[in-house]
C-alpha cells in the first residue's frame, strides 16, 4: 500500500529555499558567480587606496581598520553632492515596477537580484545610518547598521549587476539603479574593493591608452594584419593613418574590436569605410595610437576615474587639431559621452560643432560633446546617396538587431542603427517587442563583467536576450545577431553558443563593409570572414543571375 | 480502471501541483513571479517550465520517446544548469516530484489498489529512467560551460600569438576566422545503453 502522505526520499534532494526576510539571509559567494578581486598593481598605478593581495572568499579581507567610517564618510558626501543619489535613497516606495525587469533576477532567480532589493540593500544602511526615523526605528524602519556582513552582501549583488537600466526604464519615479550601483561601486573602491575585470582595463588604459594593454606599434601592426585581410577579400590595400596631425576627423573605437573576434571584423569594416570616404570624398579620418580605446571603465570604478579616462580622447584630439572626433560601436562610451562628458571634461571648444563636410548636415546633439555616433554619420551619408552600397552581399545572413543598452537606454540612439541595417541587407526581422529598443535586454556582461570566472553569471543574465534570439531564429531562420558594442560582440558568441547555437554575431559596420561597393574592387565571391557571399540554399550562377545584383 | 486512464483524467490537476512544486524550489518571491508572469519574453524561465511539463509527462505516460523527452527536458535542464542557487541533484530533482504530484493526486482507494498500485511502480520507473536522462543532459550542459571557459580564453591566446606573428598557421586554402567551437555544443544526448534509437 501506498501512502500518499509519506515523505518521500527524492524530495528530500529537492532544493530548499531560505524561508528568513532577506535581511537576515546569508550571503553565498557561489563560483561562477563572482570576479576575481583586483590585483595590487592596478590599484597603485591608478593611486587607488588599499592596493593588496586579497580573495573575496577569505574570510579576511585585508581592509583598513577604520573602513566602516571610510564608507560611510563617503556616503555622507555623495549624499551632499550627488542630488540623484541622495533623491533615489529617499522616494523609492517599494511598489515593485523595477522587481522583475532585470535580466539577472529573471535568468539566476535570486531576489537580491531585483533591482528594487539590490538597492535596498544600500537604501537600508541610508536608513539605519543616515536617518532619524531610520535610526530610531531601525530594522521596523527599513533600516540597518553597515556590518562586515553587509559589506560582503553589496560587493556579491553590486558586481551582479551590469547597470544596463533596464529597470529604470519601469519605475514610475525615474529611480536609476544604475546609478545607485555606479555610487555602491565607487563606496567600495574607497577601501581597495574592485575587481580585476575592471582594474585592470583601467589601469591599462591609463597607461597605454586601451583596455587591453596594447602599445602603440602593436596597435599598428593589428591593423595592417586586418588591412591584408581585407586585401584578399577585396583586391584594395584599405591603408590607415595613424596619429596623424591635421586630420578632418579623429576615429575611436573600443579596443575590443581590435583584438577579439568577431569584433575584429567589424574593426575591419571601419577601415573599409574610412578608405572609402578617403578615396571618393577625400575625407581624412585618421586613429590614435594613444586614445586608442572608446570604452571607459572609469565608469564602473568612480566618476574621478571616468573623468580621468575620458580626458585623454579630447587631448588626443586637440593635440592633433581634427575638427571633431567620430565614435564607434561602443555601448558604455556613448553612456559617458552622453551623459557625463559636457560636465566632466566639457564643452570641448577647441574643436568644431561637427558637420558632416560630404552631406552638410550639423550634428546639433553632438554639439557640445563634439563626438558623432558612426551610425548616425552612416546614415546621414546612406541617406544623402553617398555611399554606394549592394544589399544583395548580405543575403547569406538572416538579421536580427540586439540594441545595446547604453547607445538604446543612455543616448536614445534607436532608429539609425536600424536605418544603416535595412539599407544594407535584405533579410531583417525584429525580435519580440519586450525585448528590444528601450526595453531591450542586456547581454549579461556590461560594466565589466564580462570576465571568464563569471561564466554561470553571464550565462544565467544573458538568458533572456538568447530566449528571445532563438525565438526569430525558430520563426524566421534567423542565423545573425547584429549589435553595436564591443562587450557584446566579446561575449554574445558564448551566449549564443548556450541558448541559440545556431545564430552568429556580428557588427554593424562589417555588414556595411560587405555591402559597400569599394572603387577599384575585384569580383566579390566572399564576405571578410570568408564565406560565399551568396546563401547557403543558393547556386552561385543563380544569384549573379538576379537583375538587382550590381556587384557583377 | 487502468491508472493510465486515471492519470490521463487527472492530468491537468497532476502537471499544475508538478509545476507548483518545481516552483517552489525557488525564493518565494522568485515563485510568484514565476507562477504570475504569464508573458514568454517577460518570463522565460517560468514558461519555459509551463510548457515543458505537459508534453513531457503526455510522453512518460505514451511514448517514453528519447528524442522527445530529450527535447522537453533540454530547455528546462539547461536554464537550472546555469543557476547556482541549485546543487546538480537539486538542479535534475524536479523530475522525481512527479511522483508526489500524481500520488496526491489519486484517491485513497485508488492507491489501495493491487492492479493500480503495480502499474504506478512501472510509470515511477519510467520517472527514474526520465532522471537519469536529465543528468545526462544536465552534465552536457555543465561541459558546455567549461567548453566556453576554455576556448574562450584559447582563442584569445591563439589569436594573440598569431597577430604578433609568434605562431604560423599552416594555410588550407582558407584564411584563419574564428575558430567555431562555440556552435559544435549543443545538447545531444547519446541514448541510453539499453534503448535503440
Amino acid at each position: 500500500m501506498i501512502n500518499p502522505n509519506s515523505k518521500e526520499r527524492a524530495l528530500e534532494l529537492g532544493h530548499k529555499p531560505p524561508k528568513t526576510d532577506w535581511m537576515d539571509t546569508p550571503t553565498v559567494y557561489k563560483e561562477g558567480i563572482y570576479c576575481y578581486a583586483a590585483k595590487p598593481a592596478r590599484l597603485e598605478y591608478v593611486s587607488l587606496p588599499n592596493p593588496r593581495d586579497w580573495s573575496c572568499t577569505a574570510e579576511d579581507w585585508q581592509l583598513p581598520e577604520n573602513w566602516k567610517e571610510i564608507i560611510l564618510e563617503g556616503m555622507k558626501e555623495r549624499l551632499e553632492k550627488y542630488r540623484t543619489f541622495k533623491i533615489f535613497m529617499d522616494i523609492c516606495v517599494r511598489c515593485g515596477a523595477c522587481a522583475d525587469k532585470c535580466h539577472f533576477f529573471i535568468g539566476t532567480g535570486d531576489p537580491k537580484n531585483m533591482p528594487v532589493l539590490r538597492a535596498e540593500l544600500i537604501r537600508s544602511v541610508y536608513r539605519g545610518e543616515f536617518t532619524t526615523a531610520g535610526k530610531i526605528l531601525g530594522r521596523i524602519g527599513g533600516g540597518r547598521k553597515l556590518t562586515l556582513d553587509v559589506l560582503k552582501e553589496w560587493w556579491y549583488y553590486l558586481f551582479q549587476c551590469t547597470e544596463c537600466r533596464r529597470c529604470s526604464v519601469f519605475c514610475p519615479y525615474g529611480i536609476d539603479t544604475a546609478e545607485i550601483t555606479i555610487i555602491g561601486r565607487e563606496l567600495l573602491n574607497l577601501i581597495g574593493l574592485n575587481i580585476d575585470w575592471i582594474a585592470a582595463p583601467v589601469a591599462f588604459c591609463y597607461r597605454t591608452g586601451n583596455h587591453m594593454g596594447i602599445q602603440p606599434h602593436a596597435y599598428v601592426d593589428m591593423l595592417d594584419f586586418f588591412t591584408d585581410e581585407i586585401e584578399n577579400v577585396t583586391g584594395v590595400r584599405c591603408q590607415q593613418t595613424f596619429n596623424k596631425k591635421g586630420a578632418d576627423i579623429l576615429f575611436i573605437t573600443p579596443s575590443g574590436d581590435v583584438f577579439g573576434d568577431p569584433g575584429t571584423y567589424t574593426c575591419m569594416g571601419y577601415m573599409i569605410v574610412i578608405h572609402y570616404l578617403r578615396e571618393v570624398y577625400g575625407l581624412d579620418i585618421t586613429w590614435s595610437t594613444y586614445a586608442s580605446e572608446g570604452g571607459n571603465f572609469g565608469l564602473f570604478t568612480s566618476h574621478e576615474m571616468m573623468k580621468r579616462l575620458n580626458a585623454k580622447m579630447y587631448a588626443e584630439a586637440k593635440r592633433l587639431g581634427v575638427k571633431w572626433i567620430l565614435g564607434g560601436e561602443c555601448g558604455h562610451m556613448w553612456r559617458v559621452i552622453n551623459q557625463y562628458m559636457d560636465t566632466m571634461n566639457g564643452p570641448a571648444d577647441f574643436l568644431e560643432e561637427p558637420v558632416n563636410p560630404i552631406t552638410g548636415t550639423k550634428f546639433e546633439n553632438a554639439k557640445t560633446t563634439k563626438m558623432v555616433h558612426i551610425t548616425e554619420f552612416l546614415s546621414d551619408l546612406i541617406i544623402h546617396g553617398k555611399l554606394n552600397l549592394d544589399p544583395n552581399r548580405n543575403d547569406r545572413l538572416k538579421n536580427t538587431f540586439h540594441d545595446s543598452c547604453n547607445p538604446a537606454r543612455a543616448m536614445g540612439i534607436l532608429e539609425e542603427p536600424r536605418y544603416v541595417i535595412k539599407s544594407v541587407c535584405n533579410n531583417f526581422y525584429e525580435m519580440p517587442r519586450n525585448t528590444i529598443r528601450e526595453q531591450t535586454f542586456c547581454c549579461g556582461c556590461g560594466s565589466g563583467l564580462n570576465a571568464g570566472e563569471d561564466m554561470e553569471l553571464r550565462l544565467a543574465g544573458g538568458m533572456p536576450r538568447g530566449n528571445a534570439v532563438q525565438y526569430v531564429h525558430n520563426k524566421h531562420g534567423v542565423n545573425n545577431l547584429i549589435c553595436m558594442c564591443a562587450i557584446d560582440r566579446a561575449v554574445l558568441p558564448a551566449c549564443m553558443g548556450y541558448w541559440a547555437p545556431e545564430v552568429d554575431v556580428s557588427g554593424i559596420n562589417e555588414l556595411v563593409a560587405n555591402a559597400l561597393i569599394l572603387p577599384g574592387e575585384k569580383e566579390k565571391t566572399v564576405n571578410l570572414r570568408d564565406e560565399p557571399i551568396w546563401p547557403k540554399d543558393v547556386e552561385p550562377d543563380e544569384f549573379y543571375k538576379r537583375p538587382s545584383f550590381p556587384g557583377r | 480502471m487502468r491508472l493510465n486512464d486515471l492519470l490521463e483524467q487527472k492530468k491537468a490537476a497532476i502537471i499544475k501541483e508538478w509545476f507548483n512544486l518545481i516552483v517552489n524550489s525557488y525564493p518565494s518571491d522568485t515563485a510568484y513571479f514565476l507562477k504570475k508572469q504569464k508573458d514568454h519574453f517577460a518570463n522565460p524561465v517560468g514558461t519555459t517550465i509551463l510548457h515543458s511539463l505537459k508534453p513531457l509527462f503526455d510522453e512518460i505516460l505514451n511514448g517514453m520517446d528519447h528524442k522527445a523527452i530529450v527535447s522537453y527536458l533540454d530547455p528546462m535542464i539547461r536554464i537550472r544548469a546555469v543557476q547556482v542557487m541549485f546543487s546538480p541533484s537539486q538542479a535534475v530533482a524536479f523530475i522525481f516530484s512527479l511522483k508526489k504530484a500524481v500520488r496526491s493526486n489519486l484517491k485513497k482507494r485508488e492507491n489501495q489498489d493491487d492492479h493500480i498500485i503495480n502499474e504506478l511502480i512501472i510509470f515511477e520507473s519510467k520517472i527514474d529512467e526520465v532522471g537519469l536522462m536529465a543528468f545526462d543532459i544536465f552534465m552536457k550542459c555543465r561541459e558546455q560551460v567549461y567548453k566556453l571557459k576554455a576556448n574562450g580564453e584559447r582563442n584569445r591566446v591563439f589569436r594573440a600569438f598569431q597577430r604578433a606573428g609568434l605562431v604560423y598557421e599552416i594555410p588550407d586554402g582558407k584564411r584563419p576566422g574564428v575558430m567555431n567551437v562555440l556552435k559544435s555544443s549543443n545538447t545531444a544526448v547519446a541514448p541510453l545503453d539499453d534503448r535503440v534509437d
